[in-house]
Order: C-alpha cells, then structure tokens, then sequence
C-alpha cells in the first residue's frame, strides 16, 4: 500500500505533526528508529515553555515560539500532559548587564510577547528568596513555562494513534528515494510508501534530505549536560532562571521541573557524534558552576542523576521548514533546537496547512481532540485510590516506592496505543525508576513485570531495545546446557 | 479507622525484632505492615552464611537468620500485614497505607519506624558516561543472581567496597563470572575486615584503595569503565587512569536509611546518620515513635539489629503502658575526636535500663587508640581498640552506676584518643 503521508521521526516534531494530521482523511505512517516515541532530543532537553524574548525578530523561531507559547494551556488540557506556567527570570549581575536586559525586553516586545518586566534585585527576591546575592536585576517573562518533554510527545503520539495514525518504532529509515509518485523508506524492518513525505528526523533530518535533495544542510549535533536533583530542592525555585543568551544558545537554566524536581543545565557544546550523549567531568562541573551564580545553597549531594541531550543545529541559527525547493512532496522541518519544543504545537498546524495544501484532503469526520493519560497513584486521593483498587487491584501495589508507581500503571503503559516493553520506555511512561533511588528498588521488579506479561524470560527484558539486555545468562548455564 | 497498640513499619529484621521486644513487654495489638510478600526484608537475598554468630552463636544464612523471627512472630501470634505499602505517618501517629483490598487507615498508639535502608544509585556519584545497560547497585545485582537466579553480566568491575559489593564479587566469582577489581575511593575499604578476607582474598581479586571510576564508556551495554587513582583530595589523577574493559559495573557505594515516611511524620533526622536523632529509649523528636535497624543508622551486622529492635520494641510498648510518663532531663551524648556519631545521643539516667549500649562509627582509620567515655569532664571509662576503622561500627556501654557517682552530669561524651 501506498501512504498518503510518512513522517519520518517519532521526537515532539513528528508527533505533534502526526496529531495533527490526523484532524485529516489522511493515511499517515510515522517511522521512528528507536523502540519509542520521544527517544532522542525530545526526551532530553529542558522542558521549557519560552516566552520567546530572545528569537532575533522575523526569523520562524520567533514566529513558532510566540504561537506555540500561546497553544499550551488549551493543549496540556485537552491532551492531558503536565504543563505549568510558572513563568521565567534572566537574571542580570552588573549595570552592563541590566542595560543588556532592556534589549531583550525591546525585542520580546517586537516579537509579541506579552507582559515583559525588569525588576529590581528587591522585587526579584520576593518572588525568588533564594536567588544569590549576586543578582542584580531580572527580566520577567510571565508567559513562560515548564512541561514534561516526553510526556507532552506521548499526548500528541497516543491521539495521533487513536485517531488513526501508524506509528512503526525500530523502523530506522536507512534509504530513502524517490520513485514514480511516491516515496519509498527502507530499512532493516522493511519497506514504506508514501506519497508526502515528512523529513522530521532531528539531528538525522541533513542524512534523510541530502538522500532525496540537491538543496543540502548539515545538522549539527550540540550537546547539553544536566544535572537532576531530588525532589526535596524542588522548591528552591518557582520561576525557571536564566542567565543572559549568548550566542551558543540561552546558556545554563536552573528550573524546577512538573514532576517536582530541580533541573541545572544544559552546557553547550557543538561536536560532530550525533550518538554522542555521554555526560563529562567538565561539563557537570560547568552545570553547577553556573548554577551556583543564580542561587545560594544549591546542594551536589542532592544530584540524584545526570544526563546529556542533543540539540539538532542548522548552521542558519533558525529552524528548516516547508517545502523542499527540488523535490516534490517532500517537507523538511529541521534544525528544531530550542525553542523547537515551545514552537511545536504551531509548526504541526503550519506543517498539516501545507500537507492540506498539497493533497486536498478532507477533514476526518471521526477525529477526536481529547486524549486521557492513564490514572497515576500518586495523583489520587484515597478515595480515587480506593474505587480504582475496587476496578483493578493492580493499583493497590506499589512497584515504584519513590514514585509511587503502581503495577496497574506499568500495564497501562505496556498496553497503551503505543504499546512499550523495555523499562527505560516504561520509566518515562510511569516514572518507575526515576526517583531518588533511581530503579535500585523497582528495576528487579518492573522486569519481572515485562516478562510475565510479555511471556518471556527475565533475561530478555531490555533496558532500551535491541542490546541492552538486563540480565545475561541463567545462573550455571553451563550445567543447564547439560541437561 | 482502625485503632492499634503497637505499628510497625517494616517487616525485616528489625521490625520482626521489635514486635518481638514488644510481645515480651506485654503488648499483644501488633500489626506488622510489610510491602513484600513475605515477611525478613533484605535477608531473604542474602543466601551466604555469616549470620547469627553473636544472636545465635552459630552461623546461619540470611534466610535461616530471618526463619528464626518470622516463626518467633508466628509463634507469638503477631499479625504481618503483607503487600501493604505504608504511604504516610502524621505526627499524630496515623498511618495511611494501600494493598490490593484499598487503602487503609490505622491509628496507632506507638508506632516502630523498621523500614530499612536503601543503596546509594549511580546518579548520586554524578559519574561521567553514557548510560548503557549494565550497571546496577550490588544489592539488586544480589536479587537477580540470589531469587531470580540469573547473571547480570560475565566481566565484572565493583565500584565501592560496601558489603554488599564485596558480598557479590564472591557470590559471582563463583558463578564463573570474572570479577576484574573491586575499586574503592577511600584510601580503607568501608566493609568489615571478614569480608575483604573472606570475599576477595581467597578469591583472588584485586581491591584498589584510593580509585575511582572516571568515566562509563559503552553506548548499548557497557563495554568498560575508566578509573584513576585519586589524590589526598579524592581528586582523580589524570596520569593514572586506565581502561578497564567490563560488561557490568556494580555499585557499593553507601547505604542510606529510608527515612521518606519518617519525615512525614515529622521526625528529626541526623545529617550524619540520614536516620532519626532518638534519646536511650530508641524514641524519636516525635513521640511515641521509635526507629531500630537501618533506618536508624546502617548497621554491618543483622545481629546488632535484631538487639537494637528487640530494645525499641520493648521501649514503645513501656510507652503505651504509659511507663515512660515521666518529664525527661536529657543529658546530650557528644561525639569527640575522629567518633561521627552515636545513637542514642541524648540520655535521661533516671529513665535508662541498668546498662545501655551506644553504638558509633568512627570517621577514618585508628590504629592504637582508645574508646573513651568523659561524664562532664571526667574519664569515666576507656579501652584500648587496636583498630578501629568506618567501616564496623563499634560501641560502649553506659551504666545507671556510672552516672550513680556523680550529682549532675552535664553531659556524656565519646571520643577515640591516642593511646599513651
């Protein structure tokens, strides 16, 4: 069969695209290569709302991040994702500093966002009593907001699905061409036909274009380290605060996070692996450097993780979207780094106009808009808990302590219209594994979870897919071999 | 809302201990609340011997060490509520909890705080990398070998020499796994003397005091660690580093008490201990809660636990038997010279049992010292410790006749000094 459309990459882009395709009478696959949705830059960056103060004038950044802002309270309502408005700081050390922030205020306001303030080291501190003694003054933008990346990818993903979009993870796209009419995606887990197709491929968006088009770029890989802390520092901060942008980006964010942690990061750093997410000495030691000029008391012990991402950078500074000049059908929305989270609800509408555009496509009569997560234990009060038992006595074991992440949930999220099966997967579906002891309680038991329902044995179960294996062999699976 | 005597959090050692200690003090509403399946806690993955040696004089496994109390409870009675994950404690003594029939409501008397302790994660020790399959604390390494009966990996590297590790490079080796080196950042190791012995010694394994591991190098499942030697600062000496290839990193790198539900109900933690501040009684900040076993401090041996909690549980049920009624004059228990920490660190004589044991942990190693015991500024007591090191915990033994001497005594203190 031939799709109408293929969107290649299941990150926040592809998703909140497929979503919003699915508002049309359209057959569209989407092909991601890892074993979920929001595998790579979607699930490790800041999960910041931007107010979009610092996108040069005129550029698609700042017109996508304006818009996108704007979408957030309609759509974490409608698509059940936790988003929260807290709003943001730059903060500004010195006078040379505090005129820089009246620049960006000017540009906020050309920009179009609304409400910017410069506030004094007084008004500051009554929002943010533990800023350091160090700042001066601060930029307010109230529009500003935090979300939780993933779980904002899986909204759009799992409506996308239940309105009819396909979603084929490991599918890795290794060949793409163009034949009469349509295009053909291969790879080690077959061939896709597409009529339209969607180049939202992240940092691989360059490889997947420069197979099809003689109007090449290059993505380059920036790499962002983070560090983490317990729930217990989640409070040390309301807004999310800022250092003054530079040119290699908004610098290093201290930010409390939906799920009630605090995030330090991202360092910044351009280099050429686009696999290369591996966390330095450096770079941590940069992210808590730079943390500790915004506020007082930040506490290292209290790290209970850290992590890398990449951001996927178009040597333009701005993001690539439309339509290919040579070749016919093909879209390309590439270099989405920041702001490319906040902007992605309004780049999916741009992106399905021009898809409308192209195919004349009815609107799809049984669409629904509304998307309900799974009910989580720790959300419930006792006598939500209580009649959800009663239903499914699931949700009265607690596998996750730290979380409070039940068994029920862990099913749901293997069983979800994109069903998962590794315990990184179903880590960001339910939180299992992300609290302060970090799976060291849980991770036997969620394995022992996956095989039972899966019907596999334990040392099966993957961490993340193909070759990450948990466990190797049976105890003595020599004297087995015997048997 | 059900109201109770006696609740207890946690059905392991120590909370099995407790509501022994209790039974024997004359209370008979106990309910132990136990988020497994079945009751004895970490002891049931801990399938080697060395168990018992000082409670039982003989030596058991972790299995058989636990037997010995689960049927004590049986025996005595005692109801264990299995599955039932406590989910909060007010400072007024209810406890939410939640099973598969719903959630639950228990006012308690007195409540016994026996929830354990928890590994240190990776995270914690924010080591450079990626973040490949392969790297797990020692202690779930444990449960995977020891209950579901499969190998985490064949090539291994430990990082940290807690028991544990040091536990699992043995457990291992001799499940045909190649354990290549137990790599420990402090210039001591931090598990008991036996256990170097007995676990990597006779095996072979090399233990590099004074390492660490400086980065994590695979990007699917882990393909090897870095390590370096580290200065007198813990700082990694770049010269020194080397790669070790290895499918598997296990982590022994500290315990830490399980204190989330303490917390909630408002009890005063330590921050050397993580665990609750307690007088002699065992009792914390909020009354009539107590704690015992490693949620209290991380002990090295089941033993001490299992007499801790016996003490504890003795103590609330004197509580609910309105015993310990009367005002108290705490008299403060201070740690002098290289002692951390001791538990209890507040005393009122007038109310302590004719002896009591103070248990503490020293902060590095001491060759040709002395414990010694100041009431005031008198030297009430000393031995000599012909070594005395962080990793076994070490204790003195205060007496009503010691403080019968003197009027007043302002305050006790614990300190390890040179010998002369």
């Amino acid at each position: 069969m031939v799709y109408d459309v293929a969107i290649i990459g299941g990150g926040v882009i592809g998703c909140t695209i497929a979503r919003e395709l699915s508002r049309l009478k359209l057959k569209t696959v989407v092909l991601e290569k890892e074993n979920d949705v929001a595998s790579g830059s979607s699930k490790a960056n800041s999960g910041i709302v931007h107010g979009g103060y610092d996108c040069t004038p005129g550029t698609l950044k700042a017109r996508f991040n304006v818009e996108g802002n704007t979408m957030f309270d309609d759509l974490s309502q409608t698509l059940d994702f936790p988003f929260r408005r807290n709003g943001s700081m730059v903060l500004a050390f010195d006078q040379d500093e505090i005129q820089h922030l009246e620049k960006l205020l000017m540009q906020g306001i050309k920009n179009g966002v609304n409400n910017l303030e410069i506030i004094n080291r007084e008004a500051a501190l009554r929002l943010e009593p533990n800023l350091s003694d160090e700042v001066a003054a601060a930029l307010l933008i109230p529009s500003g907001g935090i979300v939780c990346p993933y779980e904002m990818t899986f909204a759009f993903a799992e409506n996308a699905a239940e309105n009819g979009v396909e979603f084929r993870l490991n599918f890795p796209a290794e060949s793409v061409e163009k034949q009469a009419g349509f295009f053909s995606v291969a790879g080690p887990a077959g061939e896709v036909r597409a009529r339209i197709l969607i180049n939202a491929a992240g940092l691989y968006a360059d490889v997947i274009n420069n197979m099809l088009s003689q109007s090449r770029f290059t993505i380059t890989p920036r790499r962002g380290e983070y560090c983490l802390l317990d729930k217990t520092e989640g409070e040390l901060v309301t807004h999310t605060l800022f250092q003054l942008p530079t040119k290699a980006g908004k610098g290093i964010l201290v930010s409390p996070t939906v799920d009630g942690n605090l995030l330090l990061g991202p360092t910044s750093q351009d280099i050429g692996d686009k696999e290369l997410k591996t966390t330095t000495r450096e770079g941590l030691q940069a992210v808590l450097l730079a943390a500790r000029r915004d506020v007082k008391s930040l506490p290292a012990g209290k790290i209970i993780t850290s992590f890398a991402g990449l951001r996927a950078i178009d040597e333009t500074g701005d993001f690539i979207i439309g339509r290919s000049p040579d070749v016919e059908n093909l879209i390309n929305v590439a270099g989405i780094a920041s702001p490319g989270l906040t902007s992605a609800p309004a780049i999916a509408v741009h992106v399905a106009g021009l898809v409308r555009e192209l195919t004349q496509a009815e609107p799809n009569p049984d669409f629904h808009p509304v998307r309900k997560a799974f009910p989580r234990f720790r959300h419930m009060s006792d006598e939500q808990r209580n009649r959800a038992i009663a239903k499914n006595p699931d949700y009265g074991y607690v596998v996750c302590r730290c979380e409070q992440v039940t068994k029920a949930e862990i099913l749901a999220a293997m069983r979800g219209p994109i069903g998962v099966r590794d315990v990184d997967a179903i880590k960001r579906r339910t939180r299992a594994g992300m609290g302060r002891c970090q799976g060291g309680f849980c991770m036997t038991r969620v394995s022992e979870i996956i095989a039972q329902e899966l019907g596999i044995p334990l040392n099966e179960v993957t961490k993340n897919g193909g070759g990450t294996n948990l466990l190797m062999d049976l105890n003595k699976q020599d004297l087995h071999e015997g048997e | 809302m059900q109201n109770i005597d006696l609740a207890i959090i946690g059905g392991g050692p120590a909370g099995l201990a407790a509501a022994v200690g209790a039974h024997t003090q004359g209370i008979r509403d106990i309910v132990i609340f136990e988020r497994d399946s079945t009751p004895g806690g970490i002891l049931n993955q801990c399938i080697h011997n060395g168990f018992g040696l000082h409670a039982f004089k003989e030596e058991l496994t972790g299995p058989e060490y636990a037997e010995r109390f689960i049927q004590q409870t049986k025996d005595l009675g005692i109801r264990i509520r299995l599955n039932t994950m406590v989910l909060s404690i007010s400072p007024q003594r209810e406890i939410t909890a939640v099973n598969e029939q719903g959630v639950l409501h228990v006012q308690a008397k007195a409540i016994v705080l026996a929830m354990g302790c928890r590994e240190r994660p990776r995270g914690a020790l924010n080591i450079p990398g990626s973040r490949p399959a392969g790297i797990y604390t020692a202690g779930t390494a444990q449960r995977f070998v020891n209950l579901n009966g499969y190998l985490p990996g064949k090539e291994v590297v430990i990082l940290g020499s807690g028991d544990i590790g040091l536990i699992m490079a043995r457990r291992m080796t001799l499940e045909g796994v190649h354990v290549k080196a137990v790599v420990e950042l402090m210039p001591y190791s931090n598990g008991l003397k036996r256990n170097i012995v007995q676990c990597l010694d006779d095996f072979g394994i090399p233990l590099l005091l004074s390492h660490t591991v400086t980065e994590i190098v695979g990007r699917r499942r882990l393909e090897g660690v870095k390590i370096a030697q580290v200065d007198a600062d813990r700082r990694p000496v770049p010269e020194t580093e080397q790669y070790i290839p290895c499918d598997t990193l296990l982590l022994s790198v500290g315990l830490l008490p399980e204190n989330e539900l303490s917390k909630s109900a408002g009890v005063q933690l330590s921050p050397i201990t993580g665990g609750a501040v307690v007088n002699e009684q065992l009792e914390t900040s909020a009354e009539g809660i107590f704690a015992c076993g490693n949620v209290l401090h991380v002990h090295d041996l089941v033993d001490y636990v299992s007499e801790e909690s016996l003490l504890a549980g003795r103590n609330a049920a004197r509580y609910i038997q309105n015993a310990l009624a009367e005002t108290r004059r705490n008299i403060p228990i201070l740690p002098r010279g290289g002692v951390r920490y001791t538990v209890p660190s507040m005393i009122d004589p007038r109310l302590m049992d004719p002896e009591l044991v103070v248990r503490f942990r020293v902060d590095q190693v001491y060759r040709g010292y002395r414990v010694c015991v100041y009431l005031g500024d008198h030297l009430e007591y000393s031995r000599k410790a012909r070594v005395l090191t962080p990793g076994e915990m070490e204790s003195v033994t205060l007496t009503q006749a010691m403080f019968a001497k003197q009027e007043t005594v302002p305050s006790v203190t614990v300190s390890v000094e040179r010998a002369e």
